[in-house]
């Protein structure tokens, strides 16, 4: 490999049918998961993605316990999986986002609680009832998404693609109720938004995110690609909607580049991305630096 | 004409009563002004009054066309405000969300609506600028252009001077005397007494006793008296 240029090495890998894959998964679950950021971010509710994430984490390793000892293997199981994720992650979702509100037990305790609890119970899992050889290699992958967006299937793209675009025609269609919600709760709800309906939408909405994403980067990095996008773009811009268009094409572009480069590189894709997303977010920091630098 | 009446209302959270036995109600054209000492139940009286909280006994009622979600609300600022990427444009525009129920965008009328209303504050040459870099007094303008989007009749302020500098504050309470002036119904809260003596029409005093009538017989009652000299011993204190 080593007399092939870097762009000989791109061109190649663009004749693999699971780098398209990896890619049409790649730009569509970037795009959907960076829209909610900004909302996230400004909501102080950064975290919710990250302890969401071990909940994902938690409930994948109950359903590939369930599926092994129902000896449930099939071209379907991936979607299955997926699907009991999605229910657990959503409720869990739910239960967070009103814990935040009520603020008995303050929303970020609710957080830690949850999210540490299900990753301990997610390897107990794995750990006591699963039959696989290689079991580290299973929770690495699982955990940093080492190759997972490699190996997809036709079936699972579509799934993907289908649900990235769900969250982000909702995000559009709902988007002045969003923006209306995020800025000033009360004022919403004194002129008759339905906030905490829109509170519930956008919990539900982050908890497919995560499930699509751990896909992409695993589930301990999937903070990052919610939230690098909305941070950095918020440095350069200062409308809400420049903010937002441009935190979704800054997350496709990571998410590409990041794509493009592991495969020759035969570097972990999560983390190549991830680790593009912290180069980005420098470069836009400096940005806005020299922005202010210059306006005084 | 009567826009809202409450009577022998009682409010709090949760059971604990904050103020009980409020009386009182705005007419049309109205400027009237809450007052009392911190923590007399100011906001709460507010918040029962947009719908936000379920008043805990009496009852409010409102007429003359007025519906309880066309209030024009101008809340206090809130800390994720300070650092939010909006531009002015955006957030006026953030006024018609209610109104427009399902509907996912907003109309044409409504651009030109927001757009008069950002000429009435004197922001036509803000439009574009970021909310978080305009100063204390051109933020409490953009929300109340954004208030005036939510309401064609009444604006609800709750400490609109909080925060701003002496020369800000008496273009902010002109501000609102103009739009009174122009028909629009005020309510604010205020612990600045001597501004609500000179603008207002209605006085309502909430804490340990309770009045409710016009300014000159607020300042005739004693009441006003009493509450200054309690205030400046307080603050001497």
């Amino acid at each position: 490999m080593q007399d092939l240029s870097l762009w000989a090495q791109f061109a190649q890998a663009f004749s693999y049918s699971f780098v398209i894959r990896a890619l049409i998964a790649g730009v569509f679950i970037s795009l959907s998961s960076s829209l909610l950021g900004v909302t996230l971010v400004l909501k102080r509710f950064s975290f919710i993605g990250d302890g969401l994430s071990h909940v994902a984490f938690g409930a994948m390793a109950l359903a590939s316990v369930l599926f092994t000892a129902l000896k449930i293997s099939d071209e379907l199981e991936n979607a299955w999986e997926m699907a009991i994720m999605l229910v657990i992650t959503t409720l869990c979702a739910v239960l967070l986002l009103r814990a935040g509100q009520k603020a008995r037990m303050g929303g970020d305790a609710a957080v830690a609680t949850v999210s540490v609890g299900a990753l301990a119970f997610g390897y107990l899992f794995l750990n006591k009832f699963s039959t696989s050889g290689n079991l580290s290699g299973d929770v690495c992958s699982t955990l940093f998404g080492s190759t997972s967006i490699l190996t997809l299937k036709t079936f699972d793209v579509v799934l993907c693609v289908c649900m990235s675009l769900v969250v982000t025609l909702l995000f559009v269609f709902m988007y002045h109720k969003i923006f209306a919600v995020t800025f000033d709760e009360s004022f919403a709800r004194a002129t008759g938004v339905r906030a905490s309906l829109y509170n519930l939408l956008i919990s539900v909405i982050v908890a497919v995110i995560i499930v699509l994403a751990m896909n992409l980067v695993g589930s301990l990095l999937i903070s990052a690609l919610v939230i690098f996008p909305a941070l950095s773009s918020m440095r350069v811009f200062k409308s809400f909607r420049a903010v937002t268009i441009c935190s979704a094409v800054f997350s496709v572009v990571c998410s590409f580049t990041g794509i493009m480069v592991s495969v020759p590189q035969g570097t972990p894709v999560g983390s190549t991305i991830v680790a593009i997303d912290v180069a980005g977010f420098a470069l836009f920091c400096f940005i806005g630096f020299l922005r202010r630098v210059r306006a005084k | 004409m009567t826009l809202i009446k409450c009577t022998d209302l009682s409010i709090g959270y949760d059971n604990s009563v904050v103020l009980e036995a409020i009386s009182f109600e705005v007419c049309s054209g109205d400027y009237l002004c809450v007052v009392g000492e911190n923590g007399a139940g100011k906001s709460t009286l507010i918040r029962t009054l947009l719908g936000l909280q379920k008043p805990l006994g009496g009852s409010i009622s409102f007429s003359g066309g007025l519906r309880q979600t066309e209030i024009g609300y101008l809340p206090q600022q809130t800390v994720v405000q300070r650092d939010f990427p909006a531009s002015v444009t955006e957030i006026v525009m953030s006024g018609f969300v209610g109104a427009n129920g399902r509907r996912p965008f907003y109309t044409r009328g409504q651009k030109a609506k927001a757009r008069m209303n950002i000429e009435r504050m004197g922001l036509q040459n803000l439009v574009r600028r970021c909310y978080r870099e305009l100063s204390g007094g051109q933020q409490q303008r953009v929300l109340l252009a954004r208030a005036l989007c939510a309401t064609d009749k009444l604006i609800l302020l709750d400490e609109p001077t909080a925060g701003l500098d002496p020369r800000v504050t008496a273009g902010m309470y002109q501000v609102i005397k103009e739009l009174n002036d122009e028909g629009i119904t005020v309510i604010m809260i205020s612990h600045d007494l001597t501004a609500a003596l000179e603008y207002a029409s209605h006085i309502l005093h909430v804490g340990r006793e309770t009045f409710f009538g016009s300014k000159e017989d607020y300042v005739s009652s004693g009441f006003c008296e009493r509450f200054l000299k309690g205030s400046k011993a307080s603050s001497a204190s």
